[in-house]
């Protein structure tokens, strides 16, 4: 194993270990600690796709994470009221199982990333992180104003949803499934990466004229990715919902958006295990700072500050080294 | 009745939409002039903002207040602009937009830490601060006129300072060609340092001036940021025109959408449901503006395709 | 007469009162090698970019293979069998030199819609570009970063990449450019064999290069073609002597 290979592999197991050391200290704080770090983690390995290997600086990513968070609460209140979410030539019911919440979560936030990308796809450079951007306030002041589901205060769900053979309300449990789907997600965007499409993606973001000129259309490869992209961070949005028990309209905050970034280029931008470490180092920083200051997140600053103009490449960049060329 | 309330709205409107220019006005040269997408543009707002409310505090004169900002909010820019922004002018986007997001923060918090997290009040000007009465017997806040008649007075500052003086030269040939103004003998560095106080001045001002009829509080700054990035999207990137026309437009937009979409749901539906989905859609009504200007012109009305 | 592979007809491009291309007709015939030359400002770049899709024309057709191309984007084009090489290598510089050309063979094999197996595992897709690489003369380098490549090579991997692409005509603009006279004798070499693959329409600046090559060349002067012919008749034309060849080569 080269030593990217190593730093991948502890950067992976430290999140179970963590979890599991503390399901033997009894410390569930800490467990729950770790599953929001993975759940973090899922979104920005979403905005990986996007970001990482197709050089879209989406700073709306927001959307799909309280799209996903949305997804959850609506279906679940709509459960815990007993009021059916349509009534009219049908009827749709709300929902406390997971699996369902997690398709809707997965499917509107695809919709919502391909009318947006479709939008803003056909711009580029700083044009596409201030229409992403833009969007993205759009659905938060969106929520803010919508009545139904809170607005301004957002929405609560009194018991975790629900999972077939789990029982989710135990922390290790929630944990286990959280990190299930962490590595599926890391699997499926590995063998992305690696695929034709992930080839002609990550080649459409060095040299867009070059990929035209083998007759494929950057603007297709674009929007493909940044859908998967967001659905991907949609996902993350329901964990992170029910994680919490909790949905409001800050999931949608450009503040978040511009966390999922921090994640990726912090851990190491276009690598698979970027996000996961910059997610754990930011959920680490946050816990140990916030004990510090309470004003912690000037240091965040100044950290991520020191980072962009010192240390590029990240975390695992600056371990590992130049990105080899694998096949 | 209606036709007043109209009115009142479109100056509402234009006034927004004027301090909105501002803004804008300073983002567009930045990135016209170096390239740089500024996020911690909001930061400036809220400095000018936070001094002119300390100064009022302190001496209870509002000119002093307003100057307060502008100098505050230059000075604050060309410091950041000699230690951080010039490191960032032959990165790309990402960077800019990760090191001015961390500005962000050290600035957000910093100012919470100095501050504290309570609102401070900046009270508008005693001379100011009735209604006055407009031809057809309006009644307006003379504080707002006031606003739009500083913010047109900038806005034609602006235009003469770019288009007569040695300095706006400069500034636009900064915009066509960035290799030929360093042949030309021009200081680029120091050019780029003005550029940029210049453009933090205006965003302090603006935040004082706004700041007087809402609160001044830390994180004041980023929705107004995002508003001007629709503005200048709407607008062109790099044009100062497009800046002013994107400016009222969006202004406009967001006022009268907040006032007369929920009427004319109104006119079809129970009250509470029209108002309620009257001003959800108003809050989405400058985005979709941008949208459909994006469809039609992919860089802006007044933006130049590269 | 042989059907033309590639036909431009009466093309025009005018950027405000500047007439890049002024009623730009010419042919490029299956098997032959057609230069257009032309001094620096000529609108050679003009052409060239709406000959491969990159710009559209204001008035006139470009007819590729029979099919109307005008209203192509440049991956339309490309896939209906025009190999474009650029002036200033455009070239995927992170990845190595094999990826390069495999990306290429992606291209061709419309294959791209595909998210699970790794690509560089394609036997067909490898063997392609390794073919490509092969003829170019790359082979031994095909596990460098191209960014790692030296000049020449970012050329010759260039033309290696449009190999992969069998294209029916190739688009070149300006191969030669910057390559010394040792690369460029190389070069002209690699291109005249190339003619047995497709026709290829060259824009070029080396005139050593083009009289060698050319079965036909056409000359480019303020956006108007104002002579086509072999090399012997563009030597012998006054017309062009007068505006072009006279200050650069001596005949």
């Amino acid at each position: 194993m080269n030593r990217e290979g190593l730093i991948n592999a502890s950067v992976y197991l430290a999140l179970p270990v963590l979890a599991l050391a503390a399901l033997a200290l009894d410390e569930p704080f800490t467990i729950t600690l770790a599953t929001r770090a993975a759940i973090l983690a899922l979104a920005a390995v979403g905005l990986n796709l996007a970001l990482g290997l197709g050089g879209l600086v989406s700073l709306g990513h927001a959307v799909f994470f309280g799209l996903g968070g949305y997804a959850m609460g609506i279906l679940a209140s709509h459960a815990q009221s007993y009021a059916p979410l349509y009534d009219g030539w049908f009827v749709v019911e709300g929902t406390k199982s997971m699996p369902v919440i997690w398709l809707v979560a997965v499917l509107s936030s695809a919709l919502a990333a391909l009318i947006i990308g479709l939008l803003s796809l056909r711009t580029s450079g700083v044009y596409f992180i201030m229409i992403t951007l833009a969007f993205g306030q759009m659905f938060y002041y969106f929520s803010i104003s919508w009545p139904a589901y809170g607005g301004e205060d957002g929405l609560s769900i009194y018991v975790r949803n629900s999972f077939p053979g789990l029982n989710t309300l135990d922390p290790i449990q929630f944990f286990a499934l959280v990190f299930a789907l962490l590595s599926l997600v890391l699997w499926g965007m590995g063998r992305i990466a690696r695929a034709p499409f992930g080839l002609a993606l990550s080649a459409a973001r060095q040299n867009a004229a070059r990929v035209e000129t083998v007759g494929l259309e950057p603007f297709r490869l674009r929007l493909v990715a940044f859908v998967i992209s967001g659905a991907v961070t949609g996902l993350a949005g329901a964990l992170f919902a029910d994680l919490n028990r909790f949905v409001s309209p800050t999931m949608f905050s450009w503040q978040m958006s511009g966390e999922f970034i921090v994640f990726v280029v912090l851990g190491g931008i276009g690598r698979l295990f970027g996000p996961v470490a910059g997610a754990c180092l930011f959920v680490l920083l946050e816990h140990t700072l916030s004990g510090v200051s309470e004003f912690w997140l000037v240091y965040v600053g100044a950290i991520l500050l020191l980072v962009v103009l010192f240390a590029r490449g990240g975390l695992i960049g600056s371990l590992a080294g130049r990105e080899v060329a694998d096949d | 009745m209606t036709t007043l309330l109209l009115i009142e709205q479109v100056l509402n409107g234009l006034q927004s939409g004027i301090m909105l220019f501002l803004m804008a006005a300073g983002l567009t040269l930045i990135f016209g002039v170096m390239g740089l997408i500024n996020l911690a543009h909001g930061s400036l707002y809220m400095i000018g903002a936070f001094a002119a409310a300390a100064v009022a505090g302190a001496t209870g004169s509002f000119a002093l207040a307003l100057m307060a900002s502008l100098a505050a909010a230059a000075a604050a820019g060309a410091i950041v602009e000699v230690t951080v922004i010039r490191r960032l002018y032959d990165r790309d986007h990402l960077d800019q937009v990760l090191a001015t997001f961390a500005l962000i923060l050290i600035f957000s918090e910093g100012t919470r830490w100095l501050f504290g997290s309570f609102p401070l009040y900046l009270d508008v000007p005693a001379a100011f601060a009735g209604p006055v009465t407009l031809p057809g017997g309006i009644q307006y806040p003379a504080y707002r006129l006031l606003i739009i008649a500083v913010g047109l007075a900038v806005a034609v500052g602006l235009f003469l300072l770019i288009a007569r003086t040695r300095i706006g030269i400069q500034i636009r040939a900064g915009e066509s060609d960035r290799e030929m103004i360093g042949a030309l003998g021009v200081d680029i560095s120091r050019l780029y340092t003005i550029v940029f106080a210049l453009g933090a001045a205006l965003a302090g001002l603006a935040g004082a001036l706004v700041g007087a009829i809402q609160s001044v509080q830390v994180g004041m700054g980023e929705p107004v940021l995002i508003l001007a990035f629709v503005v200048i999207v709407i607008g062109g990137i790099g044009s100062i025109k497009g800046a002013l026309i994107g400016a009222l437009l969006v202004g406009l937009t967001d006022t009268l959408g907040g006032v007369l979409l929920p009427l004319a749901f109104g006119l079809f539906l129970d009250p509470a449901t029209a108002t309620s989905i009257g001003s959800s859609l108003a809050s989405m009504a400058i985005y979709i503006l941008m949208a459909v200007v994006l469809i039609y012109r992919p860089t802006g009305l007044y933006g130049v395709a590269t | 007469m042989t059907e033309p592979l590639l036909q431009i007809k009466g093309l025009h491009k005018s950027f405000g009162a500047l007439r890049a291309t002024d009623d730009v007709s010419l042919t490029l015939l299956p098997g032959e090698i057609h230069a257009l030359i032309g001094p620096n400002g000529a609108g050679k770049s003009t052409l060239i970019a709406q000959v491969a899709g990159g710009l559209a024309p204001n008035a006139g057709q470009i007819v590729f293979d029979g099919v109307d191309v005008t209203a192509f984007g440049t991956a339309a084009r490309a896939r209906a069998g025009l190999g474009r090489t650029f002036q200033i290598s455009a070239l995927a510089m992170e990845f190595t030199v094999l990826q390069n050309a495999v990306l290429g063979a992606l291209g061709a094999s419309r294959s791209v819609w595909r998210f699970l197996k790794p690509v560089m595992r394609d036997a067909e897709m490898r063997a392609q570009a390794e073919a490509a690489l092969d003829r170019v003369g790359l082979s031994d380098e095909a596990q460098k970063r191209t960014a790692d490549l030296s000049h020449g090579q970012r050329r010759l991997l260039e033309v290696a990449v449009a190999l992969t692409l069998a294209p029916k005509a190739f688009l070149m603009d300006e191969p030669m450019a910057g390559l010394g006279a040792e690369g460029s004798k190389r070069m002209t070499t690699f291109l005249d064999s190339l003619r047995a693959d497709a026709p290829i329409l060259l824009v070029e600046h080396d005139m050593d290069a083009v009289f060698a090559l050319a079965d036909r060349i056409s000359v480019l002067v303020y956006g108007q073609i104002i002579a086509t012919g072999t090399a012997d008749e563009i030597r012998a034309n006054p017309e062009v002597r007068s505006a072009y060849l006279g200050e650069e080569v001596s005949p």
